[in-house]
């Protein structure tokens, strides 16, 4: 996982009205980006419901979370729907994987680690968290961590 | 803005809800009563001498009705029937709409007018929001989850395993 500290990586994934969502996009906010490795899979599932729970008070902190993941557009958008969470989706579908590379985010397997990033309005990357495997769901508390609470 | 870094599990305090021998060994579950391995853990713990802690985990987007279960038992909780209506929660998980909870409430005998102010009250949430953000702080992700609790320090342990804490089976 690319580490705090340095700027963030150029980068192109798409948005969920298929739009571009680049790094320009990051400029003038503070991001969470989670990238989970399959929609509907049992524990990103938790992790979006989880981190849903808490969406508010990362807004309060002016900060906003997006999910990345490998799947196409339209998975990722039924996968939002189904489970009834309003975290928007990044999709790195084609060239596959391509920014969870840049991020240092991308599994041997094909799919994206389980890991996070927080990046500061002026792009940097303030604080960065690979899961020790795919399986283990990071706990909102290190993002709140993170974020200085 | 609620308090959401890292804290340790937070000791028993006044209000919080426990049942069990006082000197039994404690243990804190965080859980939903829309989740069914909540349901079969807490059938387990039941069985065991242990002094349990519940405290509340609903993920709404996991389980619609938790949230609403949740304040249910805490209303009845404000009439002395906590662990009753926790009991008739798990019983029937299949029925957690407010015609079940009202069933339920009239069965445990409480004042409906109060158990329905209640559990829409503020303060109810707060206190359904109180356990939450406790188990986002000490690293909770799912339910159930389970931790020892002696000595000032928690230690979470895999539910699976109970077997070494009361030496029971």
């Amino acid at each position: 996982m690319i580490p705090a500290g340095g700027l963030a990586p150029e980068f192109t994934l798409k948005r969920e009205d298929g739009s571009d969502f680049t790094q320009s996009d990051l400029e003038g906010q503070t991001t969470v980006l989670v990238f989970y490795p399959f929609a509907f899979s049992p524990v990103c599932t938790d992790q979006l419901n989880l981190y849903e729970e808490v969406l508010d008070e990362l807004k309060v902190r002016g900060a906003t979370m997006y999910g990345v993941s490998c799947d196409a557009t339209y998975s990722q958008t039924a996968f939002r729907e189904k489970l009834g969470v309003t975290i928007e989706q990044l999709s790195d579908f084609e060239p596959k994987g391509e920014t969870c590379r840049a991020f240092d985010a991308y599994h041997s397997g094909g799919f994206p680690q389980r890991a996070l990033a927080i990046i500061g309005p002026d792009r940097v990357v303030t604080w960065s968290y690979q899961a020790p495997s795919p399986g283990d769901l990071p706990g909102a508390n290190l993002i709140f961590d993170a974020l200085g609470d | 803005m609620r308090e959401l870094g890292s804290a340790p599990v937070p000791e028993a305090s006044g209000d919080d809800h426990l049942r069990g021998p006082a000197d039994a060994p404690m243990v804190v579950a965080y859980a939903d009563f829309e989740c069914p391995f909540c349901a079969v853990l807490e059938q387990r713990l039941a069985k065991r001498r242990l002094r349990v802690l519940f405290r509340h985990f609903p993920v709404r987007s996991s389980h619609p009705r938790a949230w609403a279960a949740a304040c249910a038992a805490e209303a009845a909780g404000r009439q002395e029937r906590f662990w009753e209506m926790h009991d008739l929660l798990f019983a029937d998980q299949a029925r957690l709409e407010d015609p079940h909870l009202w069933r339920r409430a009239e069965a445990l005998g409480l004042d409906l007018k109060r158990f329905d102010a209640d559990r829409r009250s503020e303060e109810v949430r707060a206190r359904v929001r109180r356990d939450f953000d406790s188990g986002v702080r000490a690293g909770v992700v799912t339910t159930p989850t389970l931790f020892t609790l002696g000595g000032g320090r928690a230690q979470r342990i895999d539910p699976k395993t109970l077997d070494h804490l009361d030496g029971e089976r």
